[in-house]
């Protein structure tokens, strides 16, 4: 089957993914995820209907760690690298409307 | 003969030996990488050589009151660069992260810097390692030391690099579909991919977190050997790490391959392997019977819907776990924009390269509504039956065989224009990060062209002890695999 | 509300809880509140690049505690799932939660409304990450976040649509509310955001077998306010059907100032969270035996209570249930009532004079800090009259703000009641003495004129006196 992929989709992904395509390059976008899809239909040969969907491989389960502060005041480590900051605290454009 | 030609455990060997002092093999790696960047640019970062030395003088110090005895105490690493590292620019080879100085280092990372190692810079690699040549790079391709008009393979291409040109004795370097093996295979080097869950994920920026895996490149499979046992270990930082059994390595290199059982899958033999690659891998199987090794061929199974549950696992994954570049806490955020949505998007579309953005597009819409059984599910169901098809093999076998790539190592610019070729050609690596197995990547010889071509071992879950007694015998046989950049390196 | 026709509210609850854990879900910060800003991250908290998650086992137990006790069924293999959207106070831009493994299903929780029972079904309950905070600044016309509360440990209890109305659904989060504080799983406060509410409602015709489309309010943190958010709701989309417009499935903000609901998201939220399997943490694999573990350690919930304290201290419904509605509470009252003997008087303290204590400083049952031992003491103090009424209600006070010891506060101050009738004979015989006026009156038929005298006795000995004794000798020297 030969996937096509139109503008809205292109667009809706582009939402999910906060990716803005624009002209060409949503073109060649298009054109190479409807390939993609089209190659990965190649599956579709495979009968897996009752084969349960394999998450983890190994059988390990129920890693924890224990209930206790092990971490100080790591405010400066975090905001090192921020591109905008105030004082202790990262500024993004408003939330608020 | 310059100290960049030893291998890393012989360097070792002569830094406690009192031969030779941290301080020269710092300063023979630091001139090597000086003489050969311009045509090699295996680095992203290098770090700066006062610091390297004064690095190397706290080794000696170490190393000269018995605080450090094991073998890479005072011995050069490069570091793949989306390893963080504590203090040092940490980019992934990504525009997003160019300003990013990690303030933690990678546990990895950790115990090298334990173990006495110096590093001396952070490699290139492909964006997010999403490439198999090192071109993604936002910084500008390497150069394969065989062939400076040909790629190193990737991810891992700098490290692969690094490491066959003589700049670094070992590197380390991270797969998630071959990104160790296959770099490995075209430039001449060996490494390996552990079992996954054997080297902690911490301090790895993620591509897939279901597959990606620390692992050594170097010049030969025993300091293949000494890295991982060095590296390897339960961390509680990484939930998905395991406490093995067994981490002694070494003692498992000269265990000989008398009455090991060797499958050879038909199946990677067939149309798409380079005839000549076909002929030096297969060589190497009657090498390994020649000293008593059980060869024999199977039909595998499955093989080629492997590469398309990868991309649907690998790219979904890598979707999610690069939802964290957002111009918010770290990294690149763009100049111009007006609210919060175009603040992401602008950021994140000049950030991102144009293969990592693919792979993020592609990922986002198998996981999408409507989309996620057809796709995802069922790319993990089919994982289920490849695992499947290995654990039946490795029933019958202890180790499989076969190539690690098509064919020698691509020109430049002639992969990235058809992905979808690209993505083909990791058709012998991606179900050993699939299915969680250590696979070995070693050179078996020169093509026609002078290229390096490579072998591949691969074992069951945890069972590295048979790829080590099988790669170490047949390198015995072999000899080793030099490039020209080496061989300009001894001739120092 | 116009129209001939009869509506019908159909509610269900999204109800995140955050649990009193001492540090977060996924790695060692500390969860206290009202840090300064990003005071507790860590790498992890933060999504800085190469960072994982590591579940703290706390919040498991917690969970499953809390799915015994509103008598779901515990998942035995459950898994965490990603759930994919972009917002700056999620520093990954994915929350770890739970889709497809919850840990607790198929549960219900019994409320009664007006004398009526009912059950409400809980469709599942499930463990997630907090997300940080956002305040606004005006001088940069911008938000700052601070991630102090992001991946704090909540569990989301998801109630089937079984509420019918505002009194049921204050019911059932006060049920819930006490159930979770007994556990000692979380403080549940509302308006410091440790208990929120998302309202999901529709309105259908009486009768009616489908459910009408439904609207999620976010974040209602008072029951005053849910009462409003629900009254407000049902109103506007009765509004809409009665005009022949549709209800539209969204997201919508409760301004409790406005007393308006808004809608909440743009064009840019897709509301497809591209869930998948976590692949950095290892599902959680839950045994008999931890589940037999977590319910040895259950506590004698408040209905249990109820009933045992009127049989036991012969307390009448309505005063059981207001010492059982905090465990802290019940607990306190046990104790104490053990310790001096008197429960009557132990239960009259917690009712009155602590409520009203707990009401002036603004704090909830749970902040209580002194200890049983010291209101025992306080109740013995006043039963074998060391201490008079008004003492004690001072002496109380001390102990509700400073858990002092009321026997040791009682010597140092000099408090003790005076019972000893020369002493007081003596000082009466003065005020008499120096109220010829009073005492003329008095003896004029003037029979208050006595409470003055009592009173100028009481402020001479300093209010220790012991009020029956200054009436009975006042009254006889005024009759001599």
């Amino acid at each position: 089957m030969a996937h096509v992929i139109d503008d809205e989709t292109i667009d809706y992904v582009g939402i999910l993914a906060k990716l803005e395509l624009d002209g060409e390059e949503k073109e060649k976008a298009k054109k190479d995820m409807a390939q993609m899809l089209d190659y990965v239909d190649m599956l579709n040969e495979l009968d897996t209907d009752s084969v349960e969907p394999m998450t983890h491989v190994f059988p390990v389960n129920n890693v924890f760690r224990e209930d206790v502060v092990t971490n100080g005041d790591g405010s400066e480590e975090a905001l090192a690298n921020a591109p905008e900051r105030k004082e202790n605290q990262y500024v993004v454009p408003k939330t608020f409307i | 003969m310059s100290l960049m030609n030893l291998t890393a455990v012989q360097l070792g060997q002569k830094i406690r030996a009192k031969e030779v002092s941290v301080q020269e093999a710092a300063q023979a790696s630091l001139e090597s990488i000086d003489a050969k960047e311009d045509r090699l640019h295996s680095f992203i970062t290098r770090i700066d050589r006062k610091k390297v030395l004064a690095r190397a003088d706290e080794v000696q110090k170490k190393i000269d009151a018995g605080e450090l005895t094991g073998p890479l105490a005072g011995v050069p690493v490069a570091v793949k660069d989306n390893m963080n590292t504590k203090g040092v620019l940490t980019t992934a080879a990504s525009h997003i992260l160019d300003n990013f100085v990690p303030r933690f280092s990678a546990t990895a990372v950790e115990r090298l810097e334990q173990a006495g190692a110096v590093i001396v810079g952070k490699t290139n690699m492909d964006e997010f390692a999403m490439g198999s040549t090192t071109e993604t790079s936002y910084f500008g391709p390497t150069a394969n030391p065989f062939d400076t008009t040909r790629v190193p393979g990737g991810s891992s291409g700098g490290s692969a690099a690094a490491v066959s040109g003589a700049e670094v004795p070992y590197a380390l370097g991270s797969d998630t579909g071959g990104s160790i093996r296959q770099p490995c295979a075209y430039c001449g080097a060996t490494g390996i991919k552990p079992t996954y869950g054997t080297v902690s994920r911490y301090g790895l920026i993620a591509y897939g977190s279901s597959l990606d895996q620390i692992g050594p490149i170097a010049k030969d499979v025993s300091d293949c050997a000494a890295i991982l046992e060095t590296i390897a270990a339960p961390d509680e930082k990484d939930s998905t790490s395991i406490r093995r059994d067994s981490y002694a390595f070494t003692k498992s290199l000269t265990e000989g391959v008398k009455g090991l059982k060797i499958g050879i899958p038909r199946d990677y033999f067939g149309e798409g392997l380079d005839p000549e690659v076909k002929k030096l891998v297969l060589a190497a199987a009657d090498v390994l019977k020649s000293q008593g090794a059980i060869v024999e061929e199977f039909d595998l199974s499955l093989v080629q819907y492997a590469i398309p549950a990868y991309y649907l696992i690998a790219c979904a994954e890598a979707s999610s776990n690069l939802e964290r570049f957002d111009g918010v806490k770290y990294g690149y955020r763009t100049k111009d924009y007006e609210e919060l949505h175009q603040m992401y998007k602008k950021t994140r579309s000049e950030g991102f390269g144009p293969e990592v953005r693919r792979r993020i597009m592609l990922g986002s819409f198998v996981l999408s509504s409507g989309y996620y059984d057809a796709y995802y599910l069922k790319a993990l169901r089919t994982k289920a039956l490849i695992k499947a098809a290995f654990d039946k093999a490795f029933a019958r076998y202890d180790v499989i065989l076969g190539p690690v790539a098509p064919t020698t190592a691509p020109k430049m610019n002639s992969s990235l224009a058809d992905p979808l070729k690209m993505y083909l050609s990791d058709v012998y690596t991606v179900s050993v990060n699939l299915c969680c197995l250590p696979g070995l990547s070693l050179p078996c010889g020169l093509a026609s062209d002078g290229m390096p071509v490579g072998m591949q071992l691969i074992g069951d879950c945890f069972r590295e002890d048979n790829l080590f007694r099988a790669a170490y015998a047949y390198e015995q046989a072999r000899g080793p695999v030099v490039s020209p950049f080496a061989r300009e390196e001894a001739a120092k | 509300m116009s129209g001939m026709k009869q509506y019908e509210t159909v509610i269900g609850l999204e109800v995140h809880v955050e649990l009193a854990t001492k540090t977060k879900i996924f790695c060692g910060c500390s969860t206290a509140f009202g840090g300064a800003p990003n005071t507790h991250t860590c790498p992890v908290c933060t999504g800085m690049p190469g960072s994982l998650p590591v579940l703290n086992k706390q919040v498991v137990n917690y969970a499953i505690a809390v799915g015994l006790a509103t008598n779901c069924q515990i998942t035995r293999k459950c898994k965490f799932d990603r759930k994919n959207y972009f917002y700056p106070d999620n520093p990954q831009n994915y929350q770890i939660s739970q889709l497809y493994y919850p840990i607790c299903r198929d549960g219900h929780v019994d409320i009664s409304v007006n004398g009526n029972r009912k059950s409400v079904g809980i469709h599942e309950i499930h463990m997630e990450e907090d997300a940080g905070k956002l305040i606004h600044d005006n001088w940069l016309d911008a938000s700052l976040v601070d991630y102090n509360r992001s991946g704090v440990p909540l569990i989301e209890i998801v109630s089937e649509p079984d509420m019918r109305s505002s009194e049921e659904v204050i019911a059932y989060l006060e049920k819930l509310r006490t159930t979770i504080q007994y556990l000692g799983a979380s403080d549940c406060k509302l308006q410091e955001g440790s208990m929120r509410a998302d309202v999901n409602l529709s309105v259908r015709e009486v009768g009616a077998k489908q459910f009408g489309t439904r609207t999620e309010m976010k974040n209602i943190n008072s029951f005053k306010a849910i009462a409003h958010a629900i009254a407000g709701e049902t109103a506007r989309q009765i509004e809409l059907l009665e005009d022949g417009k549709k209800v539209i499935q969204e997201t919508r903000r409760w301004d409790d100032n406005k007393g308006a609901s808004f809608p909440m998201r743009s064009k840019e939220d897709a509301k497809d969270y591209r869930y998948f399997p976590e692949p950095d943490l290892p599902p959680i694999v839950i045994s008999q035996e931890w589940i037999d573990r977590i319910k040895s350690q259950e506590p004698e919930f408040k209905e249990a209570r109820m009933a045992r304290y009127q049989k036991e201290y012969g307390l009448t419904a309505y005063d059981a249930d207001i010492l059982t509605d905090s465990r802290k509470v019940a607990e306190t009252f046990e104790k104490a009532a053990a310790i001096c003997g008197n429960p009557k008087k132990v239960a009259n303290w917690l009712m009155d004079d602590t409520m009203r204590l707990l009401k002036d400083h603004s704090m909830d049952p749970e902040d209580i800090r002194f200890s049983p031992e010291h209101l025992a003491a306080l109740v013995k103090l006043t039963d074998d009259n060391t201490i008079n009424s008004s003492v004690a209600a001072e002496v109380f006070e001390k102990i509700f703000t400073d858990d002092i010891d009321p026997e040791q506060y009682v010597k140092e101050h000099g408090l003790k009641q005076v019972n000893d009738a020369g002493a007081l004979e003596e000082t009466i015989r003065g005020i008499v003495a120096a109220n010829p006026q009073s005492v003329a009156d008095y003896k004029a038929g003037k029979k208050k004129a006595i409470g003055f005298l009592v009173g100028q006795t009481m402020k001479a000995m300093k209010g220790k006196a012991n009020p029956g004794m200054v009436n009975q000798i006042l009254t006889k020297i005024l009759e001599e």
